[in-house]
């Protein structure tokens, strides 16, 4: 226990990654490994509960420090966290009453996390009030103080600590001696979690998941030159840069796993996709991207979003938000790594791949789009199979760099971000390597708005007005269309905060709506329906790119101008 | 019988022998505790402390002040109350100010802590039939640690800084707690250096006969110090100033009472929180009260409801000072959570607003009293 409270404090005392990673090595490197495993429970979230009521705990903290209650919830008042309370109010170990009854063996300041969470396991449903007393009392006088708060968090089941996943995985891959990913796939199929689970999760001979690891993402660099400097055009393929979710597709001896780029496991949040998968073979590594899609139409990424973030997926959530992978990368076939061949090898093999799986359906339009959908101009032109998940990514032709240029200023009609651009003969890299594959996205779209609202932002910025929400023009008057969260100076958003102040028309809660005077400038990346604000739309990423102090309120963009941007959209009022 | 001491417009103020104890407003006759702003403010006609806290309060007051002192076991007598000071271990020169008449002993104990402190005299109990009691830290979860176990930690994160080549940099008010730091780490282990508000008190420390530590000031128009092995000591209110990048990089850290708190060491936003407290914690105050062996008790600051609360349930005659004032900024309360800083010397204790500063200055019409000459 006084081991894993060291760490706790010390992944509580520091923001910095490598200093927490460093802990959480050195914890699991001296951890016997039930304790261990034990650990690695509680730092992944996993599920805590109650062993003792709280108001039966409050009782039994205020009477082992000789304390009223009602004092108890003063102190608890002012520190404002109920295991840091007790744990100060209680007296240091030696100076704590004597519990009744003379058994207390096995408990001592040396016992281990595993052992502590066991004891609380068995109290958990206790009734007799004296055994939860003597229980409680036999602890406290073996704990100090800062092991006791977090005793009490166990106990209370609301132990949480501020790590990711993906940090615990780096701890344990640096002691095992493996890659990330690998340590995340074993994490992934461990369980139950036992200390000999442990044990094997450190083990390097250690096989099953490790055989499901993606390889490192390749990524492209954006594009920050002009796209003639790349030379002969016919030396780069260019596809459509997709606004979804980059992940690899590992199909290895009838498993599948599918990884994000931030290497996190996503196949149970999209087994659609893992079913999909089933039917590779064995040895097939996809490289590609997750999209909503509909029938042609792209959901776009909020709708991708509520997928992602899920473990488990309802059935209904499955049937409103389809999603499908759109690989464009062929990494190993076989179970041969195929990084080191030029692209367009790669891509052959991939197209013959998926000739047998599914295709790309003609074009896709963006969500709530009423125009006609576009003649095919993409080499992938077969209808794909009704319900296909699997899709080959198009090469999207042209001859010419002006070519190039007017189908990427089609980007924004049909829902990607712009144009990937990758040179045929270019091995699959690894990282953000400069020189073979380029991000050319579309310039960001910006319109001019007023500060309507004001509100306090958080931690650092708690005292100061930082999250700005902003309209534009709409029939002779203000109507909200973002929320952006800065984007401006130190020195500016203290002088925002202070006009803020000075110009509130009227307080609702924490929001302050002023009186029309600030302009700024806002980029955003597109504009969809949305009932949040009063204009019906609302911007995508919306952003603000500076102050426009030589532009008033009636300077500043209409409605209308976004309005042409989502066509679906309908306007407040009158039918534009 | 009429109480010895009432709290006035002025502040607290002793009829019977025309005289205020720490007043906040210009009065003829004041009673200093401690230097600490927010007790000792200048425009006073005559101001009376300890021996051993003038040259302190000189220098807070400046060399127009009249100030009369009083040593150790010395009394004088005004209109028939015997007045005397006792230290009371809060800063160098704090005292309790003992008032004697007609029999009834009134003790006011001003800021004070129990813990030991190498740069001042240690807190002295005084039986008293009324003892009227500051309660800063009038919560049990207010318990320090001792501060030798506080000095080894700060030491041990001054050399890991070092190793990092980093200067460390601790946040402390600059009279009291600044040379009570610097009398407590290790001074071997590199060199100490006090912002221009220290150092001033520095002096005054030292040429009241305090022993400190090597401290080097900043001389005037120096770009770099220390190389990333000096401990600087430095009032709050240095924090996120230009002067700081005169150390490179460096790790942060406060030291005050509140670091007790988690939800307080996270807002502060230092990268360390020590808990070294220039007031008495709770088992303090409570012993205090105890030895004072006073049957009534006044609470004037902190936690005094709950610490008056408790006290009565104990069966003593306790109760809050009934002041005008609030005299308390709770911890999670503004951006320095040990209270506002009435006159922006930023040299006050590491208390809260004590019950000597008034909920609104503006208000009485006396807004610019605070305001150093």
């Amino acid at each position: 226990m006084r081991r894993f409270a060291e760490l706790y404090w010390r992944l509580d005392g520091t923001t910095a990654i490598t200093d927490k990673v460093e802990s959480l090595r050195g914890y699991f490197a001296a951890a016997t490994p039930d304790d261990a495993a034990c650990a690695l429970a509680v730092l992944s979230g996993g599920r805590q509960s109650r062993a003792v009521p709280l108001p039966v705990l409050r009782r039994h903290a205020a009477a082992a420090a000789g304390i009223p209650d009602w004092l108890l919830e003063e102190c608890y008042a002012q520190a404002g966290d109920l295991a840091e309370t007790l744990a100060l109010v209680l007296p240091p170990p030696d100076r704590l009453p004597e519990p009744p009854g003379p058994d207390r063996a096995g408990i001592g300041p040396d016992l281990g996390l595993a052992a502590h969470v066991q004891r609380l396991e068995a109290l958990r449903g206790e009734k007799d009030d004296e055994v939860i007393g003597r229980f409680l009392l036999d602890t406290w006088r073996v704990l100090a103080p800062r092991e006791r708060i977090v005793w009490h968090k166990l106990l209370t089941g609301g132990c949480r600590v501020g790590v990711s996943r993906s940090l615990v995985a780096r701890a344990l891959a640096e002691l095992a001696g493996v890659e990330p990913a690998t340590m995340i796939a074993r994490l992934v199929a461990l369980a139950p979690l036992d200390g000999a689970a442990f044990s094997r999760l450190l083990d390097g001979n250690a096989t099953g998941p490790d055989g499901l690891r993606p390889y490192p993402f390749f990524l492209a660099a954006a594009l920050d030159e002009p796209v003639e400097r790349l030379g002969a055009p016919a030396e780069w393929l260019a596809e459509w840069k997709w606004d979804g979710i980059r992940a690899q597709l590992v199909q290895r001896d009838g498993a599948t796993a599918l990884w994000t780029r931030g290497e996190d496991l996503a196949t149970e949040a999209f087994p659609e996709i893992a079913a999909a998968a089933a039917g590779l073979p064995p040895g097939t590594v996809l490289d590609g991207e997750l999209l909503a899609v509909r029938g042609e139409c792209l959901l776009g990424f909020a709708a991708l979003q509520r997928r992602s973030g899920r473990r488990r997926v309802t059935r209904p959530l499955l049937a409103e938000v389809p999603c499908v992978f759109v690989a464009y990368d062929l990494v190993e076939a076989r179970g041969v790594d195929l990084r080191g061949l030029p692209l367009v090898e790669r891509r052959a093999r991939l197209t013959d791949l998926l000739g047998t799986v599914g295709a790309l359906p003609a074009s896709f339009r963006p969500a709530g789009s009423v125009s006609e959908a576009k003649p095919s101009d993409a080499t992938a032109s077969d209808t794909p199979a009704a319900g296909a998940t699997l899709w080959l990514s198009p090469e999207v032709p042209g001859a010419a760099w002006e070519d190039l240029a007017a189908r990427r200023a089609e980007a924004r009609d049909r829902g990607v971000e712009g144009l990937i651009l990758k040179r045929r003969q270019s091995p699959y890299g690894s990282g953000r390597t400069r020189g073979d594959w380029w991000k050319w996205k579309i310039e960001p779209l910006e319109i001019d708005a007023v500060l309507l609202y004001a509100q306090a932002g958080h931690g650092r910025r708690a005292t100061l007005h930082t999250d700005y929400t902003l309209g534009v023009w709409h029939e002779g008057r203000l109507v909200t269309v973002a929320k952006a969260y800065s984007g401006l100076s130190d020195a500016e958003i203290v002088e925002v905060d202070r006009i803020v102040r000075a110009t509130t028309r009227e307080r609702k809660g924490p929001v302050r709506i002023v009186e029309p005077s600030l302009v700024f400038q806002i980029a955003f990346e597109g504009v969809a329906p949305s009932a949040r604000h009063k204009a019906k739309l609302a911007l995508r990423f919306p952003r603000i790119v500076r102050w426009r102090r030589d532009k008033a309120p009636p300077d500043a963009g209409r409605l209308a101008d976004l309005a042409r941007l989502c066509t679906a959209a309908t306007l407040p009022g009158p039918a534009p | 019988m009429k109480d010895l001491l009432e709290v006035t417009e002025s502040g607290l103020y002793c009829a019977a022998g025309d005289f205020h104890i720490d007043p906040w407003r210009r009065v003829p006759r004041a009673v200093i505790t401690h230097a600490h702003a927010d007790h000792a403010r200048p425009g006073c006609d005559r101001y009376l402390c300890s021996a051993a806290g003038k040259l302190v309060l000189r220098t807070r007051l400046g060399p127009g002040a009249t100030i009369d002192c009083l040593r150790r076991g010395e009394s004088l007598s005004s209109n028939g109350v015997r007045v005397s000071l006792v230290p009371a271990g809060h800063v160098l020169g704090s005292v309790q100010v003992r008032l004697e008449h007609g029999g009834v002993v009134w003790v006011v104990t001003g800021d004070y802590k129990t813990a030991a402190d190498p740069t001042c005299d240690p807190f002295e109990p005084v039986v008293a039939d009324v003892l009227v009691t500051e309660s800063t830290f009038g919560l049990p979860i207010y318990r320090w640690p001792d501060a030798t176990d506080v000095a080894a930690e700060i030491n041990a994160w001054w050399r890991a800084n070092q190793d990092a080549g980093r200067a460390s940099i601790i946040f402390a008010y600059a009279l009291g707690k600044a040379q009570r730091l610097a009398a407590l780490v290790d001074p071997a282990i590199g060199p100490i250096v006090a912002h221009g508000a220290v150092a001033k008190l520095v002096r005054a420390y030292r040429d009241s006969g305090v022993r400190l530590p090597p401290i080097d000031g900043v001389p005037p128009g120096a770009r770099s110090v220390g190389h990333g092995r000096a401990l600087v000591i430095a009032p709050p209110s240095a924090a996120g100033s230009r002067w700081l990048r005169l150390f490179g990089t460096s790790a942060t850290a406060a030291a005050s009472g509140w670091m007790m708190l988690r939800g307080v060491r996270r807002r502060r936003g230092f990268d360390r929180g020590f808990i070294l407290s220039d007031h008495a914690d709770f088992p303090g105050l409570v012993a205090a009260v105890e030895a004072s062996r006073a049957r009534r008790v006044l609470v004037t600051h902190g936690s005094a409801e709950a610490f008056s609360r408790f006290l009565r349930e104990r069966g003593l005659d306790a109760a809050v000072l009934p002041t005008r004032f609030v005299g308390e900024a709770p911890p999670d309360g503004n951006d320095d959570p040990d209270g506002t800083d009435p006159d922006g010397t930023d040299e006050k204790a590491d208390g809260v607003t004590p019950a000597t500063a008034p909920v609104a200055p503006a208000a009485d019409g006396d807004a610019g009293m605070g305001a150093p000459p």
